[in-house]
């Protein structure tokens, strides 16, 4: 099982001006960020683009604001939402056809994107090659042949390693709460 | 709250699927703002003490930024921007 830092420890690190641990949290929070941008508000590349930008940039000038360095993940979902009904108000004014965002559609694909987060979290803790084999897999849409390649392991085991490595995230997620339990989003 | 029993591996792999990537060059320029938050440091600084070179951030700011020897990214121009009210 891989040791992964926690939120807390890494934002603290942040905070002591650690540019190794920033560029750990922006590779940590950049995918719950970028799905929020595009899947939660549908923003357009470029849109996106912007408020990824702004709420890092926000994030890394205010992280001395942070009440509890355990609340990173809500705190920039909460800013990147901001963000991004900013941008949509924007974008209505010089188009009104475009109309308002659908905050209650967003609110339902940010609940879902924080319980994915959960999973990621859990993934990370199992650590490589599952990490790596899953990440292929389910985020960047690679075949079996591609990931057998990328990874020099038979084409012809990749799907059993997926199963495999699926069951050890789903102990994982139960083992962190202690056993088959509830799981705070 | 999420039901931990509802975590049977199809769904898992749904979830894992609703966070691709984002784009490569995005997460660098997010990885760089320390470094840029130190060059912005350094523009204002020279900027307040020097007439000559806020009369050239006034004119072009992108060119003053990188006349100066720092990359011209959108987070120290917009930044200098508003420091520097121009």
């Amino acid at each position: 099982m891989a040791v992964e830092e926690s939120d807390a420890q890494l934002v603290s690190r942040c905070r002591d001006g650690d540019s190794a641990a920033w560029n750990e949290l922006v590779e940590r929070f950049s995918r719950y960020v970028y799905a929020i941008c595009s899947r939660g508000f549908r923003l357009g590349s470029e849109d996106a683009e912007d408020v990824f930008q702004e709420v890092f940039a926000r994030a890394f000038e205010r992280l001395g604001d942070l009440r509890s360095d355990d609340a990173v993940r809500p705190w920039l979902a909460q800013l990147t939402r901001r963000l991004c009904i900013d941008r949509l108000r924007l974008l209505a004014r010089d188009a009104p056809t475009a109309g308002e965002p659908d905050e209650q559609e967003a609110a339902d694909v940010l609940a879902e994107l924080d319980e994915a987060m959960t999973v990621r979290a859990a993934l990370d803790k199992v650590g490589d090659p599952c990490r790596e084999i899953l990440d292929r897999f389910f985020c960047r849409d690679e075949s079996y042949r591609a990931i057998g390649e990328a990874l020099d392991l038979p084409a012809g085991t990749i799907a059993s390693r997926i199963s495999r490595c699926l069951a050890k995230v789903r102990s994982e997620l139960m083992e962190g709460e202690g056993g088959p339990a509830r799981l705070d989003g | 709250m999420v039901e931990m029993n509802g975590y049977d591996e199809e769904h898992i792999g749904r979830l894992l699927r609703l966070l691709p990537p984002a784009p490569e060059g995005w997460v660098r320029a997010a990885q760089e703002l320390p470094a840029a938050r130190a060059a912005l440091d350094e523009l204002v600084i020279r900027a307040e003490r020097d007439a000559a070179f806020r009369r050239q951030l006034e004119a072009d700011l992108e060119r003053a930024v990188a006349a100066a020897g720092f990359e011209p990214s959108p987070f120290l121009v917009s930044r200098l921007r508003r420091l520097l009210e121009v």
